[in-house]
């Protein structure tokens, strides 16, 4: 075990999947030399070599594009996209390419490729450094959508990732890269070192993909989230003193049905939370789901905590970002219903 | 020089060398030389000297984190500010971050380019950008996107608007070198290539795209001017630290679009002698005496070495004009803080996030903001 922060864990995650197989490399925008403008990368060049870790044009079609020819080859690309801000030009190349070359071949290629990418705000970012744009890949038939919320499940989950055989999308909350932010701004955060969920198991492991975790267990209320909003609940829930189980989920697609109807039947209540803007934002598929596989133990409607559906602003960032207050809001509504 | 009526296949030799004015000593030789009065050179360093005082201050103000994020244009003043003074108004600069030297040479006031900085109560707009991402449609500068390369080929189609409207004003394109690789560029090309419009597709190639060298956008082979000769588009060369080339080129490619004889692509080959934003520190990936071996030198310097020359600057001007800049962006500075810095305010009502989404708000914006309670 070593406490480490989650770039520290996701940079482990590629390396120890880079030392089991060869077949695995690792690209992107100033990922090579440099090692990332995160820095998740740092190192892996100089251990690995210039043909299994180096830097890409600023291209994200051709990124995505010639992640999916090696993974058709046999390779098991796993490249970072800069921002999730700036997946877009690689955008067809994941929905009309990576996410059915299975499908449209019955099998006879296949695409094992990771797509890392930061997503979220919270940094003052603006508009092109803030997005959360998962929905934008849960919504397409043949990819894989993961999120970590701290620095253990980060490097498992990132290695479970590498080693699936499907193209899984890797979305990396950036404001927790150094410390599990929750939403209030105006106080520092705890860095992950000090942190329990910073204790990284030293080489191989996995966190299975498709199986939330339950950070906090309660009894008045479920809150079904992931990422950085994760904390926030958790913050949201300490503070307004509701009960609340606080469910990861850790992966979006394929989403833990079993974890989300047991814990919700249990409560009878229900608060999905996502960064996101409103419509049609993850959120809103957890809403069906619940209603779906819950609706006789349903004792108050289903709420929703979201970003609005504006673009992400600037200075306005902390009137954007639904923090404590807003899902501390959400947790007393529900009860009182 | 050319005839702006140039076929591309007869100049492809420019996209290849470097088309320069001023010599190492300081002198303005060749046939692109001659275009520029004494009042007009000493106008044009005084722009970028101010372009460099004011990223000096803004980069200041980041650091006593009076904002959030800068980017400066060390090194490559000339590009932008030469370039300016070849345009008219009515023509647009569909710009990337790092050519504020196009609002700075044109005039626009440095109090409003902080306000924005600061997304302060008097930021045009609204505190909903990054810093640097200015626009202003009367200045001809297009709003700023932070997704690199998008833009260039938008500057293509305003100029196939210009045609189909049948005026004479001209779009400019901006682009790094490195967000060359992105499809967007060559869409702009193809593009360019089959409707010929009044455009002119500035590649400024400053060596570095945050950590990488130029070489990965291009692989080791060609330049990027010659990306256009496959299109058929004139393509130049040009030294991008000497203000005198810089407007003589761009005279000639608005020259050409103003004619309806089609789009130019130029390649600037300068410098950026700073780091890519305050988010990076080049010590990590490039050495650091790099900026100092630079062979095209300081754009600054060079002009000023030649003014000399001619005989219409000398040290002692230069430093009072040193001190008018400096003190006439400390006070804009001043104005522009009596208005509000980011983490200060005060800034645009909160409740202005929900306006321009769209037109008129829709039903669904109303309420949000009913609920957001601002
Ligand atoms: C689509 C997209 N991909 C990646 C980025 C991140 N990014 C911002 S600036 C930059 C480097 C750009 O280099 P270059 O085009 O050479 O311009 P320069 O910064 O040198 O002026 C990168 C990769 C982005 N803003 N947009």
């Amino acid at each position: 075990m070593t406490r480490m922060t989650m770039i520290e864990a996701i940079r482990s995650a590629m390396d120890v999947a880079m030392e089991r197989d060869d077949n695995v490399v690792v690209f992107g925008e100033d990922v090579g030399y440099f090692g990332g403008v995160f820095r998740c990368t740092a190192g892996l060049q100089q251990k690995f070599g210039r043909q299994r870790c180096f830097d890409a044009p600023i291209s994200e079609s051709g990124i995505i594009g010639a992640a999916v020819g090696m993974a058709a080859y046999g390779l098991r690309p796993c490249v970072e996209i800069q921002f999730a801000d700036y997946i877009y030009p690689g955008y067809d190349q994941l929905v009309s390419e990576a996410s059915r070359i299975r499908y449209r071949s019955a099998g006879d290629f296949t695409t094992p490729l990771t797509v890392r990418m930061p997503t979220g705000g919270g940094i003052f970012g603006g508009q092109t450094h803030s997005q959360s744009p998962e929905t934008l890949f849960a919504h397409v038939a043949g990819l894989k959508t993961v999120i970590p919320s701290n620095p253990h499940d980060a490097k498992g989950l990132l290695i479970a990732a590498i080693e699936d055989d499907d193209p899984v999308i890797f979305l990396e909350p950036k404001r927790l890269y150094n410390g599990p932010f929750d939403g209030h701004h105006d106080r520092p955060v705890t860095p992950w070192k000090k942190h329990d969920l910073g204790e990284v198991p030293d080489g191989h492991y996995t966190v299975p993909l498709g199986k939330a975790a339950i950070m906090r267990e309660g009894g008045d209320v479920t809150v079904l989230t992931y990422g950085t909003m994760v904390h926030v609940a958790l913050a949201a829930a300490a503070e307004t003193g509701v009960d609340a189980e606080i469910i990861d989920l850790r992966t979006l697609l394929p989403l833990d049905f079993e974890a989300i109807e047991a814990s919700v039947r249990k409560t009878g209540r229900c608060v999905v939370v996502n960064e996101a803007t409103k419509t049609c934002g993850f959120a809103a598929e957890l809403m069906a789901v619940v209603m779906e596989g819950c609706f006789h133990h349903l004792e108050a409607p289903v709420i929703r905590v979201t970003g609005w559906d504006t673009p992400y602003p600037h200075a306005h960032e902390w009137d954007y970002f639904p923090g404590p207050k807003r899902v501390g809001a959400a947790l007393k509504r529900v009860m009182e219903a | 020089m050319p005839p702006v009526d140039v076929e591309a296949l007869h100049i492809h030799d420019l996209a290849y060398s470097v088309i320069r004015v001023l010599n190492d000593k300081g002198e303005a030789v060749g046939p692109w030389a001659g275009q520029l009065s004494d009042e007009a050179l000493v106008e044009g360093l005084r722009h970028m000297m101010t372009v460099r005082a004011f990223d000096a201050r803004m980069l200041m103000a980041q650091r006593q984190g009076k904002t959030s994020f800068y980017m400066q244009a060390l090194g490559e003043e000339a590009v932008a500010c030469a370039f300016r003074m070849a345009l008219r108004p009515g023509d647009m600069n569909f710009s990337t971050y790092r050519q504020q030297g196009l609002l700075i040479a044109g005039g626009y006031p440095l109090v409003t380019m902080m306000n924005q900085i600061y997304s302060n109560a008097k930021d045009p707009m609204k505190g909903r950008q990054l810093p640097v991402m200015y626009s202003s449609k009367k200045d001809g500068y297009f709003t700023i996107s932070g997704n690199l390369a998008t833009q260039f080929i938008q500057a293509v189609g305003w100029a196939m608007a210009s045609a189909i409207k049948g005026d004479d004003k001209v779009a400019a394109g901006w682009i790094g070198e490195g967000s060359t690789a992105e499809n967007d560029f060559h869409s702009a090309l193809v593009f360019a290539s089959t409707y010929k419009p009044p455009v002119i597709l500035n590649v400024v190639n400053n060596q570095w795209a945050i950590s990488t060298f130029q070489g990965i956008a291009r692989g080791n082979a060609a330049t990027f001017a010659s990306r256009g000769l496959g299109f058929g588009i004139p393509a130049l060369r040009v030294d991008g630290n000497d203000y005198l080339a810089v407007y003589a080129v761009a005279k000639w490619a608005i020259s050409r679009a103003r004619m309806n004889l089609g789009p130019t692509l130029i390649e600037f080959i300068t410098y950026r002698a700073g780091a890519h934003s305050t988010s990076d520190d080049p010590s990590g990936y490039r050495p650091k005496d790099e900026s100092s071996g630079w062979p095209l030198g300081d754009p600054v310097e060079r002009l000023k070495k030649h003014l000399t020359l001619r005989g219409a600057w000398s040290e002692e001007r230069h430093a009072q004009a040193k001190g008018e800049i400096e003190s006439l962006v400390v006070q804009a500075q001043k104005e522009a803080e009596s208005h509000g810095t980011l983490h200060n305010g005060p800034h645009a009502p909160a409740g202005t996030m929900f306006e321009d989404v769209f037109s008129e708000p829709p039903i669904h914006l109303i309420r949000q903001r009913q609920e957001a309670g601002i």
